[in-house]
C-alpha cells in the first residue's frame, strides 16, 4: 500500500512531485509554502494566514480574484494555513491542468505587483470576521488559544493561535506583505504535487514552463526550540457556554517523532468510540459527562496532546477531574489490553487506505506526498508511517503514556459560564486571551 | 517545452462525460430492496442502509424520536452491551454512522473489503433486533436534553431553529431531528419502541453497496445479514412531507436576542420547492449565481466588496416535500443592518431588473458541469448518490444526463425561475444577534421594526 510517485528538484530549488491515477478524467494540484503562524513574530500574529487570503486576490498576468477562472473551468479549490505550513489546491477537469499551473505559477512569481492597500484591508477586515465566526462567537472558540499560550512561553512559535490576535491584525502593515513574500514564498520553499489523470513527462514539462522561470530564493533556517511545563498549571476561562468543560493538555512528541504514534494510539483507546475507556466510565456509566475526546496534536516542533470533557447537568469540572485521572492512572498502571491494540491497529489501518480514495484537496493523495515532502523530505513516507503504527507493542503504548501523562505537569483549563467561575477546578487562575 | 504566454489564462477544454456506474436492483425474499454499484481499485466497501423517514415522521409533541430511535440502535443486542457492539465495530476498523434527515434515516458504514460481510451483519443485527432497554433510553435521553442545553449558545443552530420555526409554523419540517426539551421529556421508551416495530420495516428498507463488491455478493452478504427480518404490522403511512406548508406572510423580521454575541447570524429564505419540481435544473444554476458559490453575487458583495462577513451563500433545500430556500451569513454585528439590506436588494434584483447574465450563467453551469466527475470519486460519495436516486425516484440515467440538463438552461428560463420562486416581499429574515445593538441598526436603516423572537428549544 503507497502512493507512487517521480520526484524531480527545479534548478530554482522548487520540489516537484507527480502521480499518475487515471480513474477519474481529473488532475489535482498542490502547492505547499513551508511557511506557517509559526514564523511570526510576538506582536505580529495572524499574519501567514491572512497572506494566504491576499493569494487568491490576483497577481500581476491576472489581477482578479482567482476563484472565477478556476470554478468556470469546473475547479474546486482552496486554502489553509496551520502553525507549521500553507497549502493551495485545485483539482481541474484534465483538460485544465494548464490553467491550473499557469495561475499558481503567476501567484508563486509575480503576486507583489498586483497587490494594493485596498485589496490587504478588505482581507483584513474578512479574516477578522472569520475570527469572530469561528472563535469568538463559537463556544468554547477561545480555548484552543488559552491552552497553547499556557503550553508554550510567550516567545515560543506556538504560543499563539493561526488565525492571529485581534490588536496584531488590526496592527499588520501593507509593507509587511512584500517581506513576507520574499522571505516565504518562492520555489525553494515550496512543494508542488501534481496528481491523477496525467502523463507524467508531459506534466512535467509544463511544470518546467510555468515554475522554472520564478527566481530562486534562500530557503529559511529551520526553526528549534524547546518548551515544557514544570508543574501543574490551572487556567479558567468563562465563555458564553452552558456546560463547564475542562480541557487536559499535557507536552508530547513532535509530529513523526519517536512516541508520537503511540500517543494517537493511545488518545483512541482513551476516548474514541463508546467502546474507549473515558467514554464507558464518564458517559456510560457514571454519566458524569456527555462528552468525551483525546487527541494527540503532532505538529511539526512540538505535540501536545489532549483529553476533553464537557460535564453532564448537575456535575462537576473536579468530579470530572477525578474520574479522567483514576481511568489514566488505570492505564499508566496495568497498560493496555491487546484488544485495545488490535482495535486501534484496524482502524488506523483502514484509515490509511481511505486516504487513497480522493486525489486532492484537504487530506487527499496530493496534499499528503506534500507532507511528507515538507515535513520529513520523503514524500514516500506513506508506508513507513503506516509501518510506525503497525510496529508499536502493547509495552510501547504503556511506556509512552507513562511518560508523557503526568498529573503534576499538564495544563487544566475549565471553561465556565460568564459569572460562574467557581465551577472551575479549584486553584485556577484567569487565563489570558484576546 | 512550449514557452508559457502570460498575456491571457490558458484556454480550457469541453466538459468531459461522466458516467455513473451501471447501479444492480435486486431484492431479497424478504422485500429488502438492494442496490449496488461497483468501485473498483481499493479494497473498500461502503453500505448505506436507507430508510424513507425521518425527522418528518414525528408525530406532533413526538418532536426528536426518530432521531431518538435511531440513536438507540447501536446501543446493543441480544446479550451484547453498546461497549460491545462498539468494540466488534473497532475490530473491523469502522464506525457506524447514524444520520436522520428531515425525509430519510440512512445508517452508513465504510470498512475494508474483507471486513464487510461481518460489518454488514452487525449493523443488520442492530436494525433488526436492537436492545432497546429503559438504562441506555434514559441516558441517550439525557445526552439529547444536554445537547439542546448547550444549543442555546450556538448562535447558527438558534438562527437555524427560530427560521425554520417562522417559515414552517405546525408543518413537519418546522423541527430539528434533534426535537425539543418538552417533547423529549415526554417521550417514553414504550413510543421508541413502537416507533421501531412501525418504521424498521424490510419493505421499507434499501440496502446501498458501492465499492469492491458485485450484486451477486451483495446478495449473498444481505441475505445472510437480514435472514430474520420479517414484516409483522409495517403499514404504509402517509408521507408526512407532503403536508403542504403555510402560505408565506408579508416580510417579516425577527430578532433572537444573544447578549454580548461577536457577530450577527442571518437567516433570510422562505418554503421553496420539492425535489421533483420540473424547475430543479433552472433554480441550481440561479442559485450558483446568487449564492452557490465563492464568487456569487452574494459573496461578492458582502465578503469582497465590503468585507464585513468571511462568507454568505444561498441554497435550495429541494426535499420530497417543499424544503427551504435559505440565504445564509454572519456578519459583524455594526454592520447587521447594512448586510441584511445588501442581502435583499441582491434576492430582489435577481428576481427584477437583474436577471442573471448570459456571462454569469455560463460561468454557473460550467462550475456545476465541468467538475462534477469529481462527485463520485469515492465508494462513499457513490452510495450516497445512489441513495438519492432511491429517496427521490430519479432516473437511472440521472447522474449521466445531469451536465446535458444544466447547459441547456438559458437566460429566460433563469429569469423566469427567479421570478416565480423568490418574492422578496414574502421573505422571512431572522437574525439572532445581541438585541441592544442590532435593533435600533435595522429600525433606523429602514430593514423594518424586528419582532422579538424565542425560538423552542
Amino acid at each position: 500500500m503507497n502512493i507512487p510517485f517521480t520526484e524531480h528538484t527545479l534548478e530554482n530549488g522548487l520540489r516537484v512531485i507527480l502521480h499518475e491515477d487515471h480513474r477519474l478524467p481529473a488532475v489535482a494540484v498542490n502547492v505547499w509554502y513551508h511557511v506557517g503562524s509559526k514564523n511570526e513574530q510576538p506582536g505580529r500574529t495572524g499574519f501567514a494566514h491572512l497572506f494566504e487570503h491576499l493569494m487568491f486576490e490576483g497577481s500581476e498576468h491576472y489581477d482578479r480574484g482567482y476563484f472565477h477562472p478556476l470554478q468556470e473551468a469546473g475547479a474546486a479549490l482552496n486554502g489553509s494555513t496551520n502553525s507549521d505550513r500553507t497549502n493551495y489546491w485545485e483539482v481541474v477537469p484534465t483538460n485544465s491542468l494548464e490553467l491550473a499551473l499557469w495561475m499558481e505559477s503567476d501567484r508563486m512569481g509575480y503576486l507583489l505587483p498586483a497587490l494594493t492597500v485596498q485589496k490587504f484591508e478588505n482581507q483584513r477586515d474578512v479574516v477578522l470576521n472569520e475570527r469572530r465566526q469561528n472563535y469568538e462567537n463559537r463556544p468554547y472558540g477561545l480555548a484552543g488559544a488559552a491552552i497553547t499560550a499556557a503550553l508554550f512561553p510567550p516567545a515560543h512559535p506556538y504560543h499563539w493561535l493561526t488565525i492571529g490576535e485581534i490588536a496584531d491584525l488590526n496592527a499588520a502593515s501593507f509593507e509587511d506583505v512584500r517581506a513576507f513574500f520574499q522571505t516565504y514564498y518562492h520555489p525553494a520553499n515550496a512543494s508542488l504535487v501534481v496528481a491523477g489523470d496525467i502523463d507524467p513527462s508531459h506534466a512535467l514539462d509544463r511544470v518546467a514552463a510555468y515554475f522554472g522561470e520564478i527566481p530562486a530564493g534562500p530557503k529559511p533556517l529551520p526553526l528549534t526550540v524547546d518548551a515544557a511545563v514544570a508543574d501543574e498549571v490551572r487556567l479558567v476561562l468563562e465563555d458564553r457556554v452552558e456546560l463547564p468543560r475542562l480541557y487536559l493538555s499535557w507536552h508530547s512528541p513532535a509530529m513523526f517523532a519517536p512516541g508520537d504514534a503511540e500517543m494517537d494510539l493511545v488518545a483512541d483507546l482513551v476516548a474514541n468510540g463508546k467502546a474507549s475507556r473515558l467514554y464507558r466510565a464518564l458517559v456510560y456509566e457514571r454519566r458524569l459527562a456527555t462528552e468525551v475526546a483525546a487527541f494527540q496534536n503532532s505538529r511539526e516542533l512540538a505535540g501536545f496532546w489532549q483529553v476533553m470533557a464537557t460535564a453532564a447537568p448537575g456535575h462537576s469540572l473536579a468530579e470530572l477531574d477525578d474520574a479522567i485521572t483514576d481511568e489514566l492512572a488505570r492505564l499508566l498502571d496495568e497498560g493496555p489490553e491487546q484488544d485495545e491494540l488490535d482495535r486501534g491497529r484496524a482502524q488506523v489501518e483502514t484509515q490509511f487506505v481511505f486516504r487513497l480514495q480522493t486525489l486532492g484537496g484537504f487530506g487527499g493523495k496530493s496534499d499528503q506526498l506534500n507532507a511528507y515532502s515538507v515535513f520529513v523530505n520523503d514524500p514516500g513516507f506513506f508506508e513507513r508511517d503506516l509501518a510506525r503504527y503497525e510496529r508499536v507493542s502493547a509495552q510501547d503504548l504503556h511506556s509512552a503514556a507513562q511518560r508523557f501523562v503526568r498529573r503534576d505537569r499538564r495544563v487544566a483549563l475549565s471553561v465556565v459560564p460568564k459569572g460562574s467561575r467557581s465551577l472551575a477546578l479549584p486553584g485556577s487562575v484567569a487565563a489570558d486571551v484576546s | 517545452m512550449t514557452p508559457v504566454d502570460r498575456t491571457r489564462l490558458p484556454a480550457v477544454g469541453p466538459s468531459l462525460p461522466v458516467r455513473f456506474p451501471d447501479v444492480h436492483k435486486d431484492r431479497l425474499d424478504n422485500h429488502v430492496a438492494l442496490w449496488s454499484a461497483p468501485h473498483r481499485g481499493l479494497p473498500v466497501v461502503t453500505f448505506m442502509l436507507l430508510f424513507p423517514f425521518g425527522s418528518a415522521a414525528d408525530f406532533e409533541g413526538y418532536e426528536g424520536l426518530a432521531a431518538l430511535t435511531a440513536d438507540m440502535l447501536d446501543e446493543g443486542t441480544g446479550d451484547r452491551s453498546a461497549v460491545e457492539v462498539n468494540a466488534e465495530f473497532g475490530r473491523l476498523g469502522t464506525h457506524l454512522d447514524t444520520d436522520v434527515g428531515a425525509d430519510a434515516t440512512v445508517l452508513a458504514l465504510t470498512c475494508l473489503s474483507r471486513y464487510a460481510p461481518r460489518a454488514l451483519s452487525l449493523m443488520a443485527e442492530l436494525v433488526v433486533r436492537p436492545r432497546l432497554a429503559e438504562a441506555d433510553f434514559e441516558r441517550l435521553r439525557s445526552l439529547r436534553l444536554s445537547r439542546l442545553i448547550q444549543i442555546r449558545d450556538v448562535p447558527s443552530a438558534i438562527a437555524d431553529r427560530a427560521f425554520m420555526q417562522l417559515v414552517y409554523g405546525a408543518h413537519p419540517y418546522a423541527h430539528m431531528a434533534l426535537g425539543t426539551e418538552e417533547a423529549l421529556r415526554q417521550i417514553t421508551l414504550e413510543d421508541v419502541r413502537a416507533f421501531h416495530r412501525r418504521n424498521y420495516a424490510p419493505a421499507s428498507a434499501t440496502l446501498v453497496a458501492a465499492g469492491e463488491i458485485d450484486g451477486a455478493s451483495l446478495r449473498a452478504f444481505a441475505q445472510e445479514a437480514f435472514r430474520d427480518w420479517h414484516a409483522d404490522d409495517h403499514q404504509t403511512l402517509p408521507d408526512p412531507a407532503l403536508v403542504p406548508p403555510p402560505a408565506a406572510p408579508a416580510h417579516r423580521l425577527a430578532l433572537v436576542n444573544k447578549a454580548g454575541a461577536a457577530q450577527s447570524e442571518i437567516r433570510i429564505g422562505g418554503v421553496g420547492l420539492t425535489r421533483n419540481t420540473p424547475d430543479y435544473h433552472p433554480l441550481i444554476v440561479l442559485n450558483m449565481v446568487l449564492g452557490g458559490q465563492f464568487v456569487s453575487r452574494i459573496n461578492m458583495k458582502l465578503r469582497q466588496e465590503k468585507g464585513l462577513t468571511y462568507g454568505a451563500r444561498s441554497g435550495f433545500d429541494f426535499r420530497r416535500g417543499r424544503g427551504p430556500f435559505i440565504l445564509q451569513t454572519s456578519v459583524q454585528t455594526d454592520r447587521t443592518a447594512d448586510a441584511v439590506n445588501e442581502a435583499l436588494a441582491e434576492l430582489q434584483a435577481i428576481a427584477s431588473d437583474r436577471p442573471p447574465t448570459g456571462e454569469e450563467l455560463e460561468t454557473a453551469k460550467a462550475a456545476l458541469t465541468k467538475g462534477y466527475a469529481r462527485n463520485f470519486e469515492t465508494s462513499d460519495q457513490i452510495a450516497r448518490a445512489i441513495t438519492q436516486l432511491v429517496l427521490y425516484g430519479l432516473s437511472d440515467d440521472y447522474f449521466d444526463t445531469f451536465a446535458a440538463k444544466v447547459s441547456k438552461v438559458d437566460i429566460e428560463q433563469a429569469t423566469r425561475v427567479a421570478r416565480a420562486h423568490l418574492d422578496v416581499t414574502k421573505l422571512t429574515t431572522a437574525v439572532v444577534a445581541d438585541a441592544t445593538l442590532v435593533g435600533p441598526q435595522l429600525t433606523a436603516s429602514g430593514v423594518g421594526e424586528a419582532v422579538p423572537l424565542l425560538p423552542r428549544l
